[in-house]
């Protein structure tokens, strides 16, 4: 039988497309009758050209890409909204050997502690600035990234300014344990497996990790194309729903050895089954030997993952603005607000009975353990969500939020 | 001063010619610098564009140590193809002062829709200096989007033939397999190999290919 849909979709190889990959490979876009096609892609530029030609209908995404794509940051702009997150988590703060003996010899520890390791690195870089050697360089894989934005929440919250102190450069993720093993950049923050992938090798040492600088906080999402989804509501249901039931598999602890072994294919990512173990575990190896277990390293479907949070996007908003690629506005944050839509989430599971969240947009940082919150149907578990200095981000106070000129955390 | 105005009389260069419709006096032609992994496209590429009169065409197979190079040529023009999975990098890069005096971004003509289309499609995109007008590029565009369709259709009937000969060498075997195994002669053996493929609704080398691997099981001296 003719698949009543047919929709596009392109991917970057990372981990945190497995559920875009589930849903095609396992089945479950095939069951809500969708011939879900995709589409690796080498660039996320080339998703965002592709998006706006229409040759993609949706793809796989850094959640602050559709906000800057709807803010006009980015050239070949398309409207674009995001119904589905990916998932949350996920990341890592890679640095080279020779800096992680640095760090450790201020005071870094293997236990992935932001504040530790950050004031670490702090002292490392006023030393190194004092020397007169050249700053240190990071890289990141987009400017309009969650990696950007929480690899310099981390550093400015440990008194380290990422625009002055530091260099920040572009690397694709599949390069960056090359990039650091050369020595042409010192550390790096990407999605699994990449960070695991320098740790194998020796080359690298995972400092800190996403999970424990912002707890359950956003990174990939689904990005569709505003008039697409307008043209296929029906289709877009139906999508949402297998994407539902994919990422609930990808969640599902049984599934981990099929997970990994589909992950793990040439069209994928190309990496050993093994390799795809420590984001699905949480179990990690940090190098020189020392492992530590994550909790909530990374959600593809518990504690509401897959719901996109209107206070994700306003935060990832703040961020652009705080670092000069857009001017705060009401209008542009207007733009930002609108362009997660959790009504299309909503709509389209709501005839599965399944826990929905109350409310648009949560306090970032209000819960400070996993809290079971009130929903339509059946029970659900958030939190905790907390930032690692304790700050929160409250979605109606976001001129408040932009107002604070100190980030640095109190020393001592 | 706009970058493409003409550097003697400073008036706007109304015609995309190479001396200044104001003053005559000769304009400095583009600089282009194009960025393409694939040795054989790039070339390809920068030959056309010598033959449109670019005498300033720069070719970088390696974006190892790009920055430093963009800084010495200074392009006007930058061409790379779509593939280069350093895209997101150079885009970063044609943002930065301290990389470019001033800030390059994507060739879009928001008017030609078809234009963004073909240039996707045919794996290429231009990013231009901040200020240089769009007529002045947009036929280098043109040129790179021919240009990588010319080398993907190459591309593609050099590797048809290629299987078309891998083709045919197997269909020889499989004759040469029926012809010994049961004593037909060269035209039965095909004849038997079409009917074959007709009837099961399959191309004649698919066959040709089953029998090879059934004989080289059965006999490991026949494959």
């Amino acid at each position: 039988m003719a698949a009543e849909h047919q929709i596009n979709a392109g991917f970057i190889p990372l981990f945190d497309s497995a559920v875009l990959v589930a849903a095609s490979e396992i089945g479950f876009a095939a069951r809500e009758g969708i011939d879900l096609m995709l589409s690796r892609e080498t660039s996320w530029a080339n998703i965002r050209d592709r998006i706006a030609i229409g040759h993609f209908d949706l793809a796989h995404m850094l959640g602050p890409m559709p906000i800057a794509c709807n803010l006009g940051l980015t050239p070949l702009a398309s409207d674009t909204i995001v119904p589905f997150s990916l998932g949350l988590g996920g990341n890592c703060v890679t640095v080279s050997n020779a800096l992680w003996a640095g760090m450790a010899a201020h005071g870094a520890l293997p236990d992935l502690d932001p504040a530790r390791t950050g004031r670490a690195l702090g002292a490392l870089i006023h030393e190194r600035a004092h020397a007169g050697r050249d700053p240190l360089r990071f890289a990141v894989v987009h400017p309009h990234s969650g990696h950007n934005y929480e690899l310099r929440y981390w550093l400015a919250a440990c008194g380290i300014d990422p625009s002055r102190e530091i260099e920040i450069v572009i690397v694709p993720p599949p390069f960056m344990a090359d990039a650091l093993a050369a020595g042409r950049i010192d550390g790096y923050c990407v999605g699994e497996p990449w960070n695991s992938a320098s740790v194998v090798v020796g080359t690298g040492h995972i400092a800190t990790v996403k999970a424990t600088i912002w707890k359950t906080s956003p990174e990939k999402v689904v990005g569709v194309r505003k008039v697409w989804a307008e043209k296929h509501p029906d289709a877009l249901s139906a999508l949402l729903r297998a994407l539902h039931h994919a990422a609930r598999w990808c969640q599902d602890p049984a599934n981990r050895g099929e997970l990994a072994a589909m992950m793990a294919q040439p069209s994928f990512l190309d990496l050993s089954p093994a390799m795809q173990m420590p984001i699905l575990t949480g179990h990690l190896a940090l190098g020189g030997g020392a492992e530590l277990a994550v909790e909530d390293f990374f959600l593809p479907f518990g504690k509401a993952a897959n719901f996109p949070w209107k206070s994700h996007a306003l935060w990832f908003y703040t961020q652009m603005v705080r670092w000069g690629q857009v001017k705060h506005s009401s209008a542009h944050m207007a733009l930002a607000r609108d362009t997660y839509r959790p009504d299309l989430y909503r709509a389209a599971l709501k005839p599965l009975g399944v826990a929905l969240p109350g409310a648009n947009a949560k306090v970032e940082g209000a819960l400070t353990a996993a809290t079971p919150v009130g929903s339509a149907g059946a029970s659900l578990v958030l939190g905790p969500d907390g930032f690692f200095d304790g700050r929160i981000f409250d979605p109606d106070r976001i001129d408040d939020y932009l107002a604070i000129r100190d980030w640095a955390m109190p020393t001592g | 001063m706009r970058r493409d105005d003409c550097a003697n009389c400073r008036r706007p260069a109304l015609h995309n010619r190479v001396a200044c419709a104001k003053c005559g006096m000769t304009r400095k032609s583009l600089a282009v610098l194009v960025i393409d992994e694939n040795h054989i496209r790039a070339s390809i590429i920068e030959a056309g564009l010598r033959e449109a009169g670019h005498e300033q065409v720069t070719v970088v197979h390696d974006v190892a140590g790009i920055a430093r190079r963009i800084a010495e040529i200074e392009p006007d023009v930058i061409v790379i193809d779509l593939e280069n999975p350093n895209r997101d990098m150079l885009e970063n890069m044609f943002q930065l002062s301290r990389v470019v005096k001033r800030p390059i971004a994507m060739f879009v003509d928001r008017s030609d829709q078809a234009s963004i289309e073909a240039a996707v499609e045919a794996g290429v995109s231009a990013y231009v200096v901040d200020g240089l007008r769009q007529e002045r590029v947009k036929p280098i565009l043109d040129m790179a989007i021919s240009r990588f369709n010319a080398f993907s259709r190459m591309a593609r009937e050099l590797e048809e033939a290629r299987s078309e000969l891998e083709n045919r060498k197997v269909i020889d075997r499989a004759k040469g397999i029926l012809m010994r195994s049961r004593g037909l002669s060269e035209d039965a053996a095909y004849t038997l190999l079409r009917k074959t493929a007709m009837s099961q609704n399959r191309k004649i080398s698919e066959i040709a290919q089953s029998l090879v691997t059934a004989a080289g099981l059965l006999d490991p001296g026949e494959s």
